[in-house]
């Protein structure tokens, strides 16, 4: 049994190492004194600010991130309050109507990016033809991929809460939405928290979606920069704006991560780990 | 912990009463809640889905020759999507079906090779070292898929790392040029950018497994290879099902990862088809085609899936 163990391990932290190591390299690159991304000559910060091809400077590349950001905060502010609302009326409203809507809830979480992609670029330039391509369609394609993210978070934590807080409110003499406000919302808060942040961050990776959806240089996002400058002699800004996109993401993800542990309390941080692991599909 | 969860014979009789109220302004209330993300997804989730078949079987304008979606389904003409599905199945697009076929289930049966020890070392072994390892694997999940294969890109390079060890070691006397339509490369990649997706579904069933029956196998004489086989794996088999189906979904769909590590016509997927015609070309309704034939391929395969998982879970219950 011991001796398996010891085999076992050697080939989980060789995998471990053969996943993360090239981002390593990578994330280091960005901080290379010269624009090589192969070989290293010493320690700066050029790529990310203070020279004229540097995240900090270049046009493009700040159009990049500020576009990347901003479409991840509405996508946020949209889709969050979006799936709560659904969350809530999908567990609490049994009926058949109810049932079919719940069915289409799950689709999008299986259904393959280029799909998407595509019915939503197809419907963009030849039914919503009002809307261009670009940075509205992809806001409205990117909450439409993040509302069922926030509808499994939310009802997960509903079917743990139960209907007796409500009940109890309602008997002490609340209105349903009485009810709803001072009872069910603040209940569900670290839900919401944790799924606002998962969309937030899901929407900033997201490269298929908003590439089908961008016009011109104007909805450039981060992905859609990362894929088009790889084959046209890239500088370690590249990999600058990666580490910086990395960043980003693992912030949100830290902290989704923190506050789905805080209500959990006692329960192991393994937890909430494999709770964001079947969520973030 | 409230009055109701230590007198449970209170909890019937209050769900009695709200279901009698659900009727007055509660009932109302829920429905209302769904409605707007409900219309949200009729409006930008299912009928973009109709768009794809209004396009497919739509016509060509005669003078412009530019595709004209067809909103009513009494006037879908079938030519195009006709002619798409022969060349898919024996003209020029056969070759880019096969090929997706057989990089995806390459790259699968590698995942599971990769996969497997790992999702059973975490689930078994890891003790108190689970919880790092467990971030360290799902740490993939949310650096950007473009980043990890950008890191690759620079590694792969004709005098990147890889080439540099390799030459380092005899194993190789030149470099290999790995980033100009190399099949194996592309494959690797596959693997590299999904086998994380496989892993948490596998380690999500591999911990669930009752670790009784294990030693019940032990102590009815089974060795090590016998309980794995015989026990182990056959428990597992509902967690590779989802992870297969979880990793293989996204790979039939990539075309990403093929530009960036190869660019080359001769290692092009379905999705590079797709990606070709509909942001490329002027035949969408070509592209349109092969969405539907793609679709139509995954959903036969989750239909396949969902209806053996509810076979298997028939006996249990």
């Amino acid at each position: 049994m011991r001796r398996r163990g010891w085999v076992l391990a050697i080939v989980t932290w060789l995998y471990v190492g053969w996943s993360l190591l090239p981002v390593l390299v990578a994330i280091q690159f960005s901080f290379n004194d010269g624009r090589s991304r192969s070989s290293w000559q010493g320690f700066s910060t050029r790529w990310y600010w203070g020279t004229s091809g540097s995240v900090a400077e270049d046009p493009g590349l700040r159009l990049a991130l500020t576009n990347t950001v901003e479409l991840a905060l509405f996508t946020t502010l949209i889709a969050t309050p979006l799936g709560v609302a659904l969350a809530l009326g999908l567990v609490r409203w049994r009926g058949r109507t109810s049932r079919a809507a719940n069915g289409l809830m799950l689709l999008p979480l299986a259904t393959p990016e280029i799909v998407m992609g595509s019915a939503l670029f197809l419907v963009f330039t030849n039914l919503y033809t009002l809307i261009p391509l670009g940075r509205t369609a992809q806001l409205l394609g990117h909450v439409t991929f993040s509302v069922s993210y926030v509808v499994v978070i939310v009802r997960a934590r509903l079917a743990s809460v139960g209907e007796e807080y409500e009940t109890a409110a309602r008997d002490l003499g609340a209105s349903p939405v009485q009810a709803l406000r001072t009872v069910l919302l603040p209940l569900l808060t670290p839900a919401i928290v944790a799924g606002a942040l998962i969309v937030f961050a899901s929407s900033m990776d997201d490269f298929v979606i908003s590439a089908f959806l961008s016009s011109d240089a104007s909805s450039v996002t981060v992905p859609i920069r990362l894929y088009s400058s790889v084959r046209n002699a890239p500088t370690p800004a590249l990999n600058a704006l990666a580490t910086v996109l990395l960043l980003g993401s693992a912030i949100a993800l830290v902290l989704a991560w923190l506050v789905l542990r805080r209500r959990r309390g006692s329960v192991g941080s393994g937890d909430a780990l494999r709770e964001m692991a079947s969520i973030d599909m | 912990m409230t009055a109701l969860d230590q007198r449970p014979d209170l909890a019937p009789a209050a769900t009695d009463q709200r279901r009698r109220r659900a009727r007055g302004l509660g009932g109302a209330l829920w429905p209302l809640l769904a409605t707007p993300g409900t219309l949200w997804l009729l409006a930008f989730f299912v009928l973009p889905f109709y768009a794809i078949a209004a396009v497919a079987f739509g016509y060509r304008d005669p003078i412009f020759g530019s595709t004209v979606p067809e909103w009513d389904p009494r006037y879908w003409s079938f030519d195009v999507f006709l002619d798409v599905l022969n060349r898919s199945l024996f003209g020029d697009l056969r070759a880019v079906f096969l090929r997706t076929l057989v990089f995806v289930v390459v790259a699968l049966a590698l995942c599971m090779l990769a996969g497997y020890p790992v999702a059973y070392y975490l689930a078994r072994f890891a003790g108190r070292r689970r919880g790092l390892l467990l971030a360290l694997i799902l740490a993939p999940w949310w650096i950007n898929y473009l980043t990890r294969m950008l890191a690759w890109l620079s590694l792969l390079q004709d005098d990147g790392y890889v080439n540099k060890v390799l030459m380092a070691f005899n194993i190789v006397r030149a470099p290999v040029s790995w980033l100009s339509g190399n099949p194996y490369t592309v494959v690797l990649a596959l693997v590299y950018g999904y086998v994380p997706f496989f892993i948490v579904p596998l380690f999500a069933t591999l911990d669930r497994i009752d670790e009784r029956l294990l030693d019940a196998s032990h102590d009815l004489g089974s060795g090590r290879v016998g309980t794995f086989l015989r026990v182990t794996l056959p428990l597992s088999a509902p967690g590779l099902a989802t992870a297969t189906v979880v990793t293989a979904l996204p790979m039939f769909g990539d075309y990403y990862t093929n530009t960036l590590v190869s660019g080359s016509p001769t290692t092009s997927m379905i999705g590079n088809e797709i990606e070709l015609y509909l942001l490329g070309g002027s035949r969408k309704d070509v592209g349109a085609s092969l969405v539907l034939l793609l679709s139509a391929l995954l959903m036969a395969m989750m239909a396949y899936y969902l209806i053996s998982s509810l076979r298997s879970d028939r006996p249990a219950s």
